[in-house]
């Protein structure tokens, strides 16, 4: 009996140990990433409806070339700004006045991949008054004006493979700088035509200092640098006591021209690139520079036309810094820098080295020293080369794994982004300790902080970028949204508020009080001055007109309906024009205007504007025409029809508003 | 004092003397008009556009006479008041109080015999018809016409006109009661 009884006791204790050691187990296994928010990180975010919010954040779009403007805190989406990629919502890049932004030498290159927002600056400080980002595919830099939130100006950088290192600014917008990513061959053809393996000798870098107009903002290329065949990554203006001076990361200096993962990660340290723009400048007052081949286009919104308008330019001046001594030095910094950022005194340089385990600081001071002493570590192609530990402040030791990119509070505490190590690491930028951390879901990309790369940081929130999403949203396929987290640093400890998902993929982001841009906010244009050469500013105006194959429709709209709205006399194989001119003088009237099987897109006309779809019929009939914009109680009713007749018929060309009553 | 009054009045040849206020839920901003003494100003034609839906007029400068000679009505009672003020004779003090009373009493009449025209002469084509209903704006006060408040009130001019009727009246009754003390007085003497 006993010994029958002996095996069901020795399975139960074995089941219960297993139980046991289960439960054990299960305090060893990783558990899934528990974000620790506190009970009142709600009514920090919360913005109540019909309240706005304290900050504009402008984000990048990344791959979808635009720019996204969202409200801090609350992270809710205003507006997706088209700058590089046509959008048919609007009808930018598709209208025939709006065409024009999109050309270079090229041709039309209606898509980008716009990585790097810059506010305006007035005395080292962000403005509200014009937003800059970069192309980093075609290369250009655009402007957009925060009084429309519309770009009027976008140039393209000739000279250039990949405009990443850009659009950063000096202090007072003097300049917005272009930085290549990729060196290339340049010159004339014979010398653009070399074998890749040429590398070393026939491959140059360029960094462009863009001068925007103050009045107009239309932008022009005032000098070229010309600099060994590096990789440029980031850079950003020196400020205060480094105010005259630019600074900009730079990779492969390895000279690698294929397998960069490995081939560009062999040097122990890349560099720094110190650009005395000062006297750049003055060398250029001196007529040191030289014009050389850079055909590139420059593209304005005229804003009284409503139109772009595009100029070519053939040529560049350029600056050799070896027949200019003092214009440029080299800074070593460890591993394949990429951020590149001077702390809101000016006084020192951070340098992220993404493959290093630190994140060395370098003194402004120092590097004037070390330049008057001439304390060279030796030459970089030609190019002066400073010595590390002469002009290094210290490095932040054991920071975290990856870092990528640093903002900074007005306290002197400086942000890092570590994408390996998925954090945001706070550290004092004088004494070098870190201070705190938080982790970001997941590997954070680029950080901002209001303000946080001026001299005048407003602080109060760091935002992460990051380039994974994983589980933190609802699911949607393979494809997931993109997402920024919003954390406090009001306290000492950094505090997680809000997750918010944002369109396209979020690179750098720029935040600026609102009441610093909201008193230039332009609500509708005014329709006396409107300087379009179709204009029509009333409906006595409105005519249709033929010119050849031609056929202009001079055409107003207004709640609720279209004058003419019925045309007739359009023949196959005319090409017609429909100029719409929106007479509302009042906010938020936008009227649209599409047409049944227009090819190109619908256009979204705001008060007072005019714009013009082309529209090439395909076939005779009746098509009809209407608003598009939900404008009013009779939003349905405005409509219209365009009769197409056939080739060589003797229809004639009319376009009339007829009323029921009066037949 | 009454050559003061006299002299405010010219001030109504420059600021508005009427205003009518409206308000919806799609403009918690509001729309204002203002009348001037030969002018409308303010949000004319953002009311316009919003009144065609209903087959209200245009309201434009032109169509309002009134404009050409206000001005000079508002002068003339202006140099009564200051012929009254420099000659000193009551009766000519009482004319000035009896103009500027019977042109205030025509000034609202007027404004309401328009108020009421533009508010029932309506387009037969007009989008939007409610039965029975009719856009009147109130003469002086709040109405509710569809979705929108509409609030009537004197602008600075109206109040300044006001204003010098209650002065003029005040000024009036004082005389009247210091003739009847003077009156009384003489009548004791006696």
């Amino acid at each position: 009996m006993r010994l029958k009884l002996l095996p069901i006791g020795a399975l139960l204790a074995t089941s219960v140990g297993l139980v046991l050691l289960f439960n054990a187990m299960q305090g060893c296994r990783p558990s899934t990433a528990q974000t620790v928010v506190t009970g009142d990180a709600a009514s920090k975010v919360y913005v109540k409806p019909g309240s706005h919010d304290e900050f504009y954040n402008m984000v990048s779009g990344g791959f979808s070339g635009q720019l996204a403007i969202y409200g801090l805190p609350s992270g809710r989406l205003f507006r997706e700004v088209p700058v590089f990629s046509q959008d048919p919502e609007s009808g930018y890049g598709y209208s025939e006045e709006t065409k024009g932004m999109l050309m270079t030498t090229s041709g039309f290159i209606p898509w980008d991949d716009s990585h790097h927002p810059e506010l305006s600056q007035t005395d080292g400080v962000p403005d509200g008054k014009w937003c800059f980002i970069n192309g980093n595919n075609t290369p250009r830099i655009a402007l957009v004006d925060l009084g429309t939130f519309r770009t009027t100006s976008i140039i393209e950088i000739p000279n250039s493979a990949g405009n990443h290192s850009s659009p950063f600014t000096t202090g007072n917008s003097e300049y917005v700088v272009a930085g290549t990513r990729f060196s290339v061959p340049m010159g004339d053809e014979a010398h653009r035509d070399v074998p890749i393996s040429t590398y070393k000798e026939n491959f140059k870098g360029t960094v462009s200092f863009i001068h925007p107009d103050p009045e107009s903002g239309k932008m022009s290329i005032a000098f070229q640098i010309v600099t060994p065949g590096v990789n440029f990554d980031l850079s950003h203006a020196g400020k205060g006591p480094s105010e005259g001076w630019f600074f900009f990361s730079c990779y492969n200096t390895e000279q690698a021209y294929s397998l960069l993962e490995v081939n560009a990660s062999q040097r122990d340290k890349d560099f720094i690139m110190a650009v005395n723009w000062k006297m750049a400048e003055q060398l250029v007052k001196e007529g040191k520079g030289k014009r050389a081949p850079g055909r590139h286009y420059s593209n304005w919104w005229n804003e009284s036309t409503h139109s772009s308008e595009s100029t070519i330019v053939e040529d560049v001046l350029q600056l050799d810094p070896k027949e200019h001594p003092g214009l440029l030095y080299f800074m070593p910094c460890p591993k394949s820098p990429h951020g590149c950022d001077v702390d809101p005194t000016g006084k020192y340089i951070v340098g992220s080295g993404k493959l290093a385990a630190l994140v060395p600081v370098f003194s402004f001071e120092k590097m004037q020293k070390a330049i008057a002493a001439n304390d060279l570590e030796g030459d970089y192609a030609g190019l002066p080369v400073l010595k590390y530990e002469s002009v290094l402040h210290g490095e932040v030791k054991k920071p975290g794994l990856g870092p990528l990119h640093t903002e900074f509070d007005a306290n002197g505490n400086a942000y890092t982004s570590f994408f390996v190590s998925s954090e945001i690491v706070k550290w004092n930028v004088e004494r070098l300790e870190v201070l705190d951390r938080v982790p970001t879901y997941y590997s954070i990309g680029h950080l901002c902080v209001p303000g946080g790369d001026s001299k005048k940081p407003w602080g109060k929130y760091v935002i992460a970028y990051n380039k994974i999403t994983k589980d933190r949203y609802l699911p949607t396929g393979p494809e997931l949204t993109q997402s920024a987290q919003l954390y406090s640093i009001d306290g000492d400890k950094m505090e997680l508020l809000l997750d918010f998902p944002t369109t396209g993929e979020p690179h750098y982001a720029q935040a600026i009080p609102a009441e610093l841009v909201t008193p230039r906010e332009v609500k509708f244009f005014r329709i006396d001055e409107n300087e379009h050469p179709y204009v029509a500013k009333g409906e006595k105006e409105t005519k249709v007109e033929r010119d050849g194959k031609q056929v202009h429709v001079w055409m107003t709209s207004i709640r609720s309906h279209f004058a003419p709205d019925n045309i007739e006399g359009v023949r196959m194989g005319d090409e017609v024009y429909f100029h719409v001119t929106n007479l509302e003088q009042d906010w938020d009237v936008p009227h649209g205007f599409a047409i049944k099987g227009a090819a190109n897109a619908e256009l979204l006309i705001m008060p007072g504007e005019t714009q013009t779809l082309k529209w090439v019929p395909d076939r005779v009939g009746v098509w009809p025409m209407y608003c598009t914009d939900f404008c009013s109680a009779l939003h349905q009713e405005m409509q219209g029809y365009i009769r197409v007749s056939p080739a060589g018929s003797n229809v004639p060309l009319s376009g009339t508003v007829v009323s029921n009553l009066e037949n | 004092m009454i050559a003061l009054s006299a002299l405010a009045l010219l001030i109504l040849l420059v600021v508005p003397i009427w205003r009518i206020d409206l308000k919806a839920p799609q403009y918690p901003e509001g729309l204002f008009m203002q009348i001037h003494a030969d002018h409308f100003s303010g949000d004319v034609e953002k009311i316009n556009g919003l009144n065609h839906y209903i087959g209200m007029a245009h309201i434009k400068d032109e169509m309002f006479p009134e404009f050409a000679f206000l001005p000079k009505v508002i002068m003339a009672l202006a140099a009564l008041g200051i012929v009254a003020a420099v000659w000193g004779k009551r009766v000519l003090l009482f004319l000035g109080l009896a103009t500027l009373t019977l042109f205030g009493a025509w000034a609202l009449y007027d404004m309401y015999k328009w108020g009421y025209s533009y508010g029932h002469e309506l387009d037969p084509r007009a989008a939007i018809k409610v039965e029975g209903m009719a856009y009147q704006p109130p003469l002086i006060g709040h109405k509710q016409l569809l979705n929108f408040d509409a609030w009537s009130t004197p602008d600075v001019g109206g109040w300044i006109l006001f204003g010098v009727m209650g002065l003029l009246a005040g000024v009036y009754f004082l005389e009247i009661r210091d003739m009847r003390r003077i009156a009384r007085a003489r009548r004791t003497m006696k």
